[in-house]
């Protein structure tokens, strides 16, 4: 396979963790205000912080890989 | 106050578009340059998140063949051998391969790829090696007012004029009218939301004036990456750099004893893993840090851009498989809502880039209450609220 092809693969495989990452993030802190409503600015910026620091985790990856 | 902000506004945006009048410019050019390919549309895209020295709208061509661009130039400044040297990038006529030759002051330049070169003496034109690079041209050092440039001075003015005004209003009245009936509830924002927790109710008052700053900087120049000025400001990697360093040198040198302590010596472990996180500490405050903060609005902005490009170009790449109506309607459509995420991401990373920032002068101006501080062994007495703050 050509080099770009296997850049192709490690920029897939990053999108999927952090697909799945973000995807925790997101349904732990929904369930965390329906557990806590009164929590929710709390939650919401607590949840923000966590998955913009998986995003620039993320971005890192596939600037790096570029 | 507000009829005179909204007319300085107006005459700002008359002057920016008539000059685009005079701008228009009459070539003749084959037909290859047209965009007619996957290829060419990569390439466009690719040359649109690049900063450039000319604006550029749109170009066609028309019956008779020509080459028409639409847009309008800016001044070009270089440093060079010869002393400063400035005209306008009219003077390349849209060229971006180093065919056209400007000669100034006695040398000769070209632009190639959005950088301009000078000729090396007795040079006619540029030659290129097989991988492309000039081979008988160097690159000059450049102070042109290039599209970032006059984006950043723009955004610039815009926020000490409106904000100056805001400000002016408070000296007569409490109630602001206008532009500050907007602005004000985001300056609250910033002010309750952002600076006052993370960075505590001691000290934030000190760092307001960046945070607001830098909120409303990238904010504005996010939002207008999104007319079809074609801005993408903060999609330039030096831009992102800059404001991540000004952040880096603002928590560095407002670092109390107990940031320095953390870093260098943590407190409450065995002595033999201390040197170790001193290691992973220092490269998280001075390179993972500032590092998150720029490549993530580098990187959001300007895959933005390209997503937002890479529909309209839809209209053109689809064009054979799904006719002229169909292409543009589903381009349109696509790209209309995209755009309206595009607004809520240009909001999103100023907020972040701000309650990041925020969050490191917070840690690094934390005040330990001492009262639970260290026992005997040095190890930390603490309850979970207060460690809380570390592990974030």
């Amino acid at each position: 396979m050509e080099p770009v092809t296997y850049n192709l693969i490690g920029a897939g495989l990053i999108v999927i963790g952090a697909g799945i990452g973000l995807g925790q993030i997101g349904g732990k802190a929904m369930e965390g205000i329906a557990r806590q409503p009164e929590a929710t600015g709390k939650i919401q910026t607590a949840m923000i912080i966590i998955a913009a620091l998986l995003e620039g985790l993320a971005f890192g990856a596939l600037f790096l890989g570029k | 106050m507000r009829n005179t902000f909204f007319k300085k506004i107006l005459l700002v945006a008359a002057l920016v578009f008539g000059a685009n009048l005079f701008a228009q410019e009459k070539e003749h050019q084959s037909n290859d340059s047209q965009i007619n390919g996957d290829k060419e549309v990569a390439d466009y895209i690719l040359h649109h998140i690049k900063d450039s020295h000319d604006f550029h709208f749109f170009s066609y061509t028309n019956d008779a063949n020509e080459r028409k661009h639409f847009g309008f130039p800016l001044p070009v400044i270089l440093w060079t051998s010869n002393g400063v040297t400035a005209f306008m990038s009219s003077e390349f006529h849209h060229n971006d391969d180093g065919h056209v030759i400007v000669e100034k002051n006695g040398l000769k330049f070209a632009k190639i790829h959005s950088k301009i070169y000078e000729l090396e003496a007795g040079a006619t034109e540029v030659s290129f090696d097989e991988t492309h690079h000039a081979t008988n041209a160097s690159k000059v050092l450049d102070f042109s007012i290039t599209k970032s440039v006059f984006g950043i001075l723009l955004v610039g003015l815009l926020m000490l004029f409106g904000f100056s005004s805001l400000a002016r209003q408070y000296k007569n009245n409490t109630i602001p009218k206008g532009l500050g009936r907007v602005l004000e509830p985001l300056v609250i924002y910033v002010r309750d939301e952002i600076a006052r927790p993370n960075i505590g109710e001691k000290k934030y008052r000190k760092f307001t004036g960046y945070l607001l700053t830098v909120f409303f900087f990238i904010w504005i120049l996010n939002l207008l990456g999104l007319t079809p000025l074609g801005f993408n400001v903060t999609g330039q990697i030096a831009v992102t750099a800059a404001l991540a360093i000004f952040t880096l040198v603002i928590y560095t040198f407002s670092g109390n004893k107990d940031y320095w302590m953390h870093i260098l010596w943590m407190p409450g472990v065995p002595y033999l893993i201390r040197p170790v996180l001193a290691i992973i500490e220092l490269a998280g405050a001075f390179l993972i840090k500032p590092f998150s903060l720029l490549v993530r609005l580098f990187a959001n902005i300007s895959a933005g851009h390209i997503v937002v490009m890479s529909l309209i170009a839809i209209m053109v790449t689809m064009k054979e498989s799904m006719g002229a109506v169909g292409s543009t309607a589903l381009s349109f459509i696509l790209s209309f809502f995209i755009t309206l995420i595009e607004i809520l991401v240009a909001f999103l990373q100023a907020y972040i880039f701000t309650m990041l920032s925020a969050l490191f002068i917070g840690m690094a101006v934390a005040e330990h209450d001492h009262d639970h501080a260290h026992d005997e062994q040095g190890h930390e007495v603490s309850d979970a609220e207060d460690v809380r703050g570390d592990f974030i």
